[in-house]
């Protein structure tokens, strides 16, 4: 119980501070569950996120649920899915409330454009961070870099991406798995 | 009563729908909210977008709340949000229980490695078409380092970046 207490906190947090979606959440998520907390191993984070990324609804919401379900069952599953979304819902029901205005604030204006500078920088340390815990190899490199010139040229769906990341797995990677 | 059923069973068929995140949601909340049930006009959804980017937390939850509220009210945002939070909540759910059951399959183990440098090359992905709208003068150039410089000393909490961003911008567009 003490533990999903302390998720509901720290997913609070972690929603109503991230600006920039789901990728800019991934090194809070981290820095939270993986390296304070050590509720899951980074590579058990790093499976939650590929799957929260494969399916549908929002990669966020996905991932702070199945953290959830691995802490608490189904009540740490319900926790975390009410956790993350919280703020968001408050803060917008609040700013349709009252603060229409707010955006057209000089001030309110100049900080979002520095947020908004930060963003990406917070999705590339999500890069290296994860990327310290895959083998580089040949094949994993040849693949990571067919994937994103499958993504960014060819602009090919995500999901077909991951199967076929799923399928390299299948077929060379097995001697690897312990 | 029937205008939030609709909200709810609206927005998690978009929840369902839409694989790929926030931004991929966008084109069927459209379609949803405006030509299907005209809930909104264009310019008032374009509105939403605006603002649920420039909030914290995922763009979809936002702008779901957003749309519920400007439909029915509180209670409009609270089955919109339901709706769109449910798909996720149902299919983790499954999930987490399928992973259970084959925790120990080498084929799921497999599966897994070999999705990791996909894994990569997605969030690189996310990176350049957020760094494409993003890095628009030298001004945020320089922010996204100073914040690059703070995260990879690992010496301040990324939340704090946050707040150091926001000061920065105030800095360099309001003074220079």
């Amino acid at each position: 119980m003490n533990n999903l207490y302390k998720m509901f906190i720290s997913f609070f947090k972690i929603g109503a501070v991230t600006f920039g979606g789901g990728y800019a959440m991934i090194p809070f998520i981290e820095e939270e569950v993986v390296n304070k907390n050590k509720w899951v191993s980074k590579d058990e984070f790093m499976d939650m996120l590929i799957i929260s990324q494969s399916l549908p609804g929002t990669m966020a919401v996905n991932c702070c649920t199945f953290i959830g379900y691995r802490l608490g069952g189904v009540i740490g599953g319900l926790v975390g899915v009410l956790s993350v979304t919280l703020p968001s819902f408050l803060i917008i029901i609040i700013i349709a409330i009252s603060f229409m205005q707010f955006r057209d604030n000089y001030y309110v204006n100049l900080a979002f454009k520095g947020i908004a500078a930060a963003v990406p920088m917070l999705v590339l340390t999500g890069v290296i961070s994860m990327g310290k815990s895959v083998k580089k190899n040949f094949g994993n490199i040849a693949v990571g870099i067919i994937a994103l010139i499958g993504l960014v040229i060819f602009r090919i769906h995500p999901v077909i991406i991951t199967l076929g990341g799923a399928i390299y797995g299948v077929i060379f990677l097995r001697k690897q798995v312990k | 009563m029937m205008i939030l059923l609709k909200l709810f069973v609206t927005f998690f068929k978009i929840g369902a729908l839409s694989f790929g995140g926030g931004y991929a949601m966008l084109p069927f909340i459209q379609r949803e909210i405006i030509e299907t049930n005209s809930w909104l006009t264009i310019s008032e959804f374009i509105d939403i977008i605006g603002i649920s980017q420039m909030t914290p937390g995922p763009i979809a939850i936002n702008s779901a709340t957003f749309v519920g509220y400007k439909v029915s009210g509180i209670m409009g945002s609270i089955f919109a949000t339901l709706g769109i939070t449910a798909v996720s909540f149902i299919l983790i759910s499954i999930v987490h229980k399928l992973t259970n059951k084959f925790r120990d399959s080498i084929f799921l183990k497999a599966c897994f490695l070999g999705m990791r440098p996909v894994l990569i090359a997605l969030i690189i992905n996310a990176f350049l078409s957020l760094a494409k709208s993003a890095y628009i003068d030298v001004k945020s150039v320089i922010v996204t380092l100073i914040i690059g410089g703070c995260l990879l000393s690992k010496k301040v909490h990324p939340m704090a970046t946050i707040a150091i961003a926001a000061v920065l911008g105030i800095i360099l567009w309001g003074v220079f």
